[in-house]
């Protein structure tokens, strides 16, 4: 059969078109086999993680990526370092979208070389405590959630493999923070972070404890995102990967705190039927939405949609009718994880999604409010969520600049003093989050408003808040803490804290001892 | 309008919680009592006296009434609390266990001294007295007229019940009559009445019950163990819309009445005489003093 193809005018331009169709060009034989001889035989199907490295190609110097939905429980990223060190390894880049105390092992990979540098959004523990004291040759590049999406998308973090962990995947790679295929004990709800890596990274292996009927539906990360699935026997500690629900305080400053941000949250002029909002896993967070529900039902105001890390005090207004959607980048807790598994209103969303700066529609953009924590704000307002007063790593920067930019008003919980240490001073050890994106800071001992935003000023004036100057915080706090002594650094630089659109905003030094 | 003196919540603070001694003025109750008897340790006794008598020195309480709580101060440890706390000159003095009259002449005796040894002009520290048995019960009136230091009485329950040979009860029949004695002995002595502590603190339903009825007594407030019990006796302590507006009509009318120099006051048909007057003072003050605007 031939078909005459060149009275067809401009036929050049339809460059997609291989010409005519000829079953000698279509060599491949029919697969007849059933779909569990399939599954059983799939190609991206491998024996085990030394396989999975191999076929990706992956050489020294290349750049390897992990996420952190597993928390404190995480047995992925040692897994995987110990076997590319015993394979080798060296000089490779560890891009994690975090890390945390569970993955000190990490140090011993610095110390040989299989790790040359490391990019993450936060670190803890005994390596982050290395790594302020000079571990590093190169300093560890801090992104936040949407500034990592953002690196990704524009190429200046480019993964070779992404090593990605998943409490669920079908032969083909579909995969989930959780089944409804049966429970290994293991969930971990939304992928967000994950999913970013998937579409991005030059080849994907999902690792899993559980291998599920194909198609792994609903999914996280699709299938044409995946070129490798390794079934190995654990993936996580359940225990550190998620508890019940996140515990409701009863720590008599975080309620005052928390009384407060719910006022400010309804005299801020974006307390109305169909606003959004964000709020954190803190013990003042949390309360602050038991705080504002109690006036959401009087006033028959109703969440529009809830963003971000969710947890279960999140779950109980959507399941009550106070929220009416959810968009989920990371599970804080079961309560959340089990929601995003039954409530077709609870969304799993991707880093890009949640707060990439290359997306103006991107969901941090849409927030009417949200509530962060800090450990340091000073007294132009800007926030370090990374370094503790003793100028060592201790924190992540998580989405706290994202939303910060993105919320129409962003609003700091923080007590005066942590025991001994003020809360509010002149300068932040590091800049996490400029001030000119923090319009208001709530204390158990007033609350200051950013002069750039004297419109909410004379709103919490008017709701009869305890307003104040930031500047009267700070001395209110030195009054009651005294002056610290300075923290001595060295001229070294252990870590580079980036902004959101990759720009560098603050250095952290090695500690001297 | 004079400011009236609130004491709708009296907060108790373990006088060696450094913590709690620190931030206890930010929970807005109306005093703070600083404990350094019952709920220290024989062998903390030390430490939290100079833990509470630093704070007072050096943190502004942002004009909160401070109280104190000292050991029996016929002994040495009590002796101490009161010249370490007198000498701050910031807080009231309050003495536990008062059975007699004699008991708060001997402590004022005491303060005296402190005062003329340290220039701290006489008479200026005040006191309170807590109640706490039944000797204590059956001598509030001499005990509330005893000294011009006094600035109220106080119920403590514990003991009381204790000595009593009962325990307490949701309904707290066993505390009326030494509830009614003390709110007695105080307005008769022009001071204030203190009602004691709700330990319960899980259990708000209780807590806002035993409020309503001290209130009703006539009780100027109400010991708090945890900074979650003030915001409902504040409430409950609060004159309502409905009150405020009664008593600005009431006061209205008797502006009106004195400008026609007529004798006879009416409001809406009902005779206004003297005491429908306080009450209607009373209560506009309350409300000021809470931070109303009317």
């Amino acid at each position: 059969m031939s078909l005459e193809l060149s009275s067809i005018p401009h036929l050049e331009e339809f460059c997609a078109l291989g010409g005519s169709y000829s079953d000698e060009q279509n060599l491949q034989p029919k697969d007849v086999r059933t779909l569990a001889e399939r599954s059983l035989h799939s190609k991206k199907l491998v024996n085990d993680l030394d396989e999975a490295i191999r076929l990706s190609g992956l050489r020294d110097g290349m750049t390897i990526s992990f996420h952190h939905h597993f928390r404190g429980g995480d047995y992925i990223i040692n897994m995987v370092m110990a076997k590319l060190a015993e394979m080798g390894f060296k000089d490779l880049v560890l891009a994690a979208s975090s890390l945390t105390d569970c993955h000190f092992p990490l140090m011993d990979h610095i110390k040989s070389g299989v790790i040359r540098r490391i990019e993450t959004s936060g670190l803890r523990g005994k390596l982050a405590d290395a790594i302020s004291h000079g571990l590093m040759d190169i300093p560890v590049v801090f992104r936040s959630h949407g500034g990592r999406a953002y690196a990704i998308e524009s190429g200046e973090l480019a993964i070779d493999v992404a090593f990605l962990g998943a409490p669920s995947c079908d032969a083909f790679g579909n995969a989930n923070g959780y089944s409804r295929e049966g429970d290994t004990g293991i969930m971990c709800g939304s992928m967000g972070y994950a999913k970013q890596d998937a579409e991005y990274a030059k080849k994907v292996i999902i690792i899993t404890n559980n291998l599920v009927p194909y198609p792994n539906a609903p999914f996280g990360i699709p299938e044409s995102n995946v070129d490798y699935v390794v079934q190995v026997p654990e993936i996580g500690n359940p225990a550190g990967i998620m508890s019940g629900a996140t515990r409701f305080t009863k720590n008599p400053k975080e309620l005052l705190i928390a009384e407060y941000a719910a006022k400010v949250i309804e005299n801020s002029g974006h307390f109305y039927d169909g606003f959004s909002m964000q709020m954190g896993s803190g013990g003042a967070s949390l309360a602050t939405i038991r705080f504002l529900r109690e006036d959401m039902i009087k006033q028959n105001i109703k969440v529009g949609f809830a963003l971000g890390g969710i947890t279960g005090s999140v779950v109980e207004l959507l399941e009550e009718g106070l929220v009416r959607k959810i968009l989920d980048v990371q599970s804080f807790d079961l309560r959340a994880a089990e929601s995003l598994k039954n409530n077709r209103f609870h969304q799993q969303i991707s880093a890009s999604y949640y707060a990439s700066p290359s997306n103006p529609g991107t969901a941090v953009n849409q927030l009417d409010v949200v509530v962060l924590s800090a450990l340091e704000v000073d007294t132009g307002f800007n926030v370090n969520v990374l370094t503790g007063s003793d100028g060592v790593i201790r924190g992540a920067i998580g989405g706290h600049p994202d939303t910060a930019a993105g919320a129409s008003v962003s609003i700091v919980v923080a007590p005066l003093t942590r025991g001994r240490i003020p809360t509010i001073v002149n300068h932040v050890n590091t800049i996490v989050t400029p001030g000119r994106s923090i319009d208001v800071v709530v204390t158990d001992q007033g609350i200051a408003v950013n002069p750039a935003r004297p419109d909410l000023k004379d709103r919490l004036i008017a709701a009869r808040l305890p307003v104040c100057s930031i500047d009267e915080l700070r001395s209110k706090a030195e009054k009651i803490v005294g002056k610290a002594d300075p923290i001595l650094y060295t001229d070294k630089v252990v870590g580079i804290v980036t902004y959101r659109d990759n720009s560098i905003i603050d250095l952290i030094y090695e500690v001297k001892e | 309008m004079d400011t009236y003196k609130l004491r709708r919540t009296m907060m108790f603070v373990p006088g060696n919680n450094p913590g709690m001694v620190k931030d206890a003025y930010i929970y807005g109750s109306d005093s703070i009592m600083f404990d350094l008897e019952d709920s220290v340790a024989v062998d903390q006794k030390d430490s939290a006296r100079f833990l509470v008598s630093e704070a007072l020195n050096c943190y502004d309480y942002n004009g909160i009434e401070l109280v104190v709580r000292i050991n029996d101060p016929r002994t040495k440890v009590g002796k101490d609390d009161l010249t370490a706390i007198v000498c701050t000159r910031k807080a009231i003095i309050r003495l536990p266990k008062t059975e007699c009259a004699e008991d708060v002449t001997y402590c004022e005796n005491v303060i005296a001294e402190i005062e003329a040894e340290n220039g701290i002009p006489a008479g200026s520290t005040r006191m309170m007295a807590a109640i706490e048995s039944a000797l204590g019960v059956l001598n509030a009136r001499e005990i509330a007229v005893s000294s011009k230091r006094l600035i109220g009485i106080a119920l403590g329950a514990e003991d009381y019940v204790t000595d009593l040979k009962t325990s307490r009860s949701s309904d707290g029949i066993e505390l009326l009559f030494a509830r009614s004695v003390i709110l007695l002995a105080a307005r008769a002595a022009g001071i204030a009445a203190i009602d004691t502590v709700y330990s319960d603190v899980n259990n708000m339903e209780g807590f806002e019950a035993e409020v309503k009825l001290i209130k009703q007594l006539g009780f100027d407030g109400k010991s708090v163990i945890n900074p979650r019990q003030i915001k409902p006796v504040h409430s409950l302590y609060t004159p309502s819309d409905k009150e405020i507006q009664k008593s600005l009509a009431i006061m209205d009318a008797i502006k009106e009445a004195k400008e026609r120099g007529s004798g006879v006051i009416a409001l809406n048909g009902k005779m206004i005489d003297k005491p429908v007057v306080a009450r209607a003072e009373r209560i506009l003050e309350i409300a000021h003093a809470s931070g109303i605007t009317f």
